[in-house]
């Protein structure tokens, strides 16, 4: 072989062509910038799905009221008023495998504080809901059993409320007004970023749910939803089953009004969709790499004719076929690794660019980078190589003639 | 000694589906070294078809054919690449350099393909060596493009030489060149002649044909005449009469470019 003799060949063949080796180079760098953006940010996307999941706390069950499993024509869920305090506290007084038990009441409202004011989501909870939700406080303190049992006027608030009441005051110990009622901060969440319905979870104020009701919104008994800690994920049918056999027990023989859901199946279908998005992106990614493939072979197969004369040239004055074949290979695995490269430099940038921009955290996986790659590098190699290796069979004099 | 080039009765046959034609129909023939062959001829007679059979650029249907001794027809493929790079140089009528591809670079090629490679500076100096040689060493990192048609002749002259083949063959190398040019080239081939290189060159002028040393005419595919050239003419005489006519013409004219 021939080898540095066809790699100065094949060198100066690409120098001398340098509009066609940069349009296919430019195939190979779309086809591999394109996969690599697309999947990446798909990948991101999926990465923080699993984190909200997470983030929701692991093993929870959650309660809503209204519309049962078999019903027919009937309100959507969470239409009744279904649902009660009392239905918590027998969950927490009966049901032994329950870890942690919380009622969750909501209701938006104007909060005043520091001479500033705010609209915010009221939340009434027990205090288990920091350990349900694997949501942990920030700074200070949790409000305790006693203070709900006495309805006592205390809050603990989301950083989004501690920023926009208390820009530059420590909001421990501060008094705020909800529907004119005064409540003392007490503690500050830590924060907890958006969900997957892009509502800032930090932008709350939550109360112990005794004063939500009977000191804020005059609640009667009814709640949004109960919330319940399983020990484990194995854990969740039975005691899924047992909540429901005992609020069904609490009704008598009616209907049931409630459902009780898992926190697996929400992130089963949240996984579900971040996987149909990436595969969405993946597609696209394929046609670009399509199209950049088809780029790439127009350019390879136009050139056929100016290089099967090049071949003649060639073959006339002494080459044989495998120098032939081996200066195309070369140039394609040149073009396909300085395209690859490019792209693939590109390719990440895009990524970073785009995460910076909007946000989104991007997770570049080697797979793709793999896949990109390989893919352009066949498709150059393929379409530069394959003519190339027909004309070299020819005999020089036909080469010469080729039209 | 024996002869470079022993053809014996060799047939070329084209075929193009249901027509067969007879390009070559049985020419035998000897050259010895140091010979200056002109083959003429009418368009479409087999001169280039015989040209390129001589050039191992094509096969022929049937008859041998010995280069120095050496029965083409039993070398593969790999072989005769070996063959038209050692021994043969040859020229085309259309140049067919690498476009976008400097002189010296198209002039190296031949190095870059033999087997026993030479340093990039000895492949330089020989490229500049055949360069000087056609009087191009000027030029040598101009483009096909950046120059006349003579002047790409003479870089594919030089692009033959490179490596000293035993054997030149020209197919009409003045075809596409004005009378000065291609006596100019002629002016080539007779110094590479007097080195010792043997040249087969095709033409279709007769006063081309008189720089050479022997004339075959081909007709029909076979050769109907073989002849020394009598009253050779000396390309560097003709050309100094040529020079010498176009100074006179400029005097003449030059009272209506002078002021
Ligand atoms: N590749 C080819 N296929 C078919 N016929 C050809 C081919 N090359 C040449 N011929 C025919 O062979 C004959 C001789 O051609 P050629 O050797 O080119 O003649 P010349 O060079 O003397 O003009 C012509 O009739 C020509 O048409
Ligand atoms: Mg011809």
């Amino acid at each position: 072989m021939r080898l540095l003799a066809t790699t100065i060949i094949a060198l100066r063949a690409l120098r001398r062509n340098k509009l066609r080796s940069a349009l296919t180079a430019l195939g190979i760098i779309i086809g591999v910038g394109a996969v690599i953006t697309m999947v990446s940010i798909g990948n991101g996307a999926k990465a923080q799905v699993e984190a909200q999941v997470a983030s929701l706390g692991r093993n929870v069950i959650t309660i809503l009221p209204g519309s049962a499993t078999t019903a027919g024509a009937r309100g959507g869920q969470g239409s009744a008023n279904t649902l009660t305090v009392d239905d918590a506290l027998a969950i927490q007084r009966e049901v032994s495998g329950a870890v942690a038990v919380s009622p969750e009441l909501r209701q938006g409202a104007q909060v005043l504080g520091n001479g500033l004011n705010w609209r915010t989501s009221v939340h009434g909870v027990a205090p288990e809901f920091t350990a349900i939700r694997a949501w942990p406080l920030a700074e200070g303190r949790l409000f305790t059993d006693a203070e709900l049992r006495s309805a006592a006027k205390v809050a603990v608030i989301g950083t989004t409320v501690a920023k926009q009441l208390f820009p530059d005051v420590d909001p421990l110990g501060q008094n705020i007004r909800i529907n004119n009622v005064p409540f003392q901060v007490v503690g500050v969440l830590s924060p907890k970023g958006f969900n997957f319905f892009g509502q800032d979870q930090d932008d709350c104020v939550h109360l112990p749910y005794t004063s939500f009701m009977s000191r804020v919104f005059r609640w009667r008994n009814t709640v949004n939803n109960i919330i319940v800690e399983a020990p484990s994920a194995a854990a969740m049918p039975r005691l899924q089953q047992e909540i429901a056999d005992l609020l069904q027990q609490r009704r008598g023989g009616r209907e049931p009004d409630f459902t009780v859901r898992n926190q697996l199946e929400l992130a089963q279908t949240a996984t579900e969709t971040s996987r149909t998005m990436t595969a969405l992106l993946g597609a696209i990614a394929g046609v670009s790499l399509l199209v950049g493939g088809i780029g790439i072979m127009n350019i390879m197969l136009v050139s056929v004719t100016e290089r099967t004369r090049e071949i003649g040239i060639r073959l006339a004055i002494g080459a044989h076929d495998r120098d032939i074949r081996l200066q195309f290979l070369i140039e394609a695995m040149i073009l396909s690794m300085i395209g690859g490269a490019i792209g693939v430099l590109g390719g990440i940038g895009l990524a970073q660019t785009l995460s910076n921009l909007n946000g989104w955290p991007v997770l570049v996986s080697t797979s793709s980078i793999t896949l990109a790659v390989g893919f352009s590098a066949f498709v150059g190699v393929a379409f530069g190589f394959y003519p190339a290796h027909k004309a070299a069979k020819l005999d020089p004099i036909d080469a010469l003639r080729f039209e | 000694m024996s002869p470079v080039v022993q053809l014996r009765d060799i047939r070329r046959t084209y075929r193009n589906g249901e027509l067969e034609v007879h390009a070559v129909r049985g020419i035998s023939l000897e050259i010895h070294a140091g010979e200056f062959i002109a083959i003429m001829g009418a368009s479409g007679s087999g001169k280039s078809t015989l040209m390129n059979t001589l050039g191992c650029l094509d096969r022929p249907t049937s008859g041998s054919y010995l280069l120095d001794g050496v029965d083409v027809a039993s070398l593969d493929r790999e072989a005769r690449a070996d063959l038209r790079n050692q021994k043969l140089g040859f020229v085309f009528q259309g140049f067919n350099l690498l476009p976008r591809t400097s002189a010296l670079e198209n002039v190296e090629l031949p190095m870059l393909y033999a087997q026993n490679r030479v340093s990039s500076t000895e492949m330089k100096r020989r490229a500049m060596a055949a360069l000087g040689i056609v009087g191009l060493a000027q030029r040598a990192d101009h483009l096909p493009s950046q120059l006349s048609g003579g002047q790409q002749q003479r870089v594919a002259i030089a692009r033959a030489l490179v490596n000293e083949p035993r054997l030149l063959l020209a197919d009409e190398p003045t075809g596409n060149l004005d009378s000065k040019t291609s006596v100019e080239v002629m002016g080539v081939f007779q110094r590479l002649n007097e080195q010792g290189i043997t040249i087969v060159m095709v033409t279709h002028e007769l006063d081309i044909a008189q720089y050479c040393k022997r004339i075959l005419v081909v007709r029909d595919g076979l050769v109907v005449r073989d002849e020394p050239v009598t009253g050779r003419l000396i390309a560097a005489e003709e050309l100094k009469k040529l020079l010498g006519a176009e100074a006179a013409a400029q005097l003449t004219s030059a009272p209506f470019g002078a002021k």
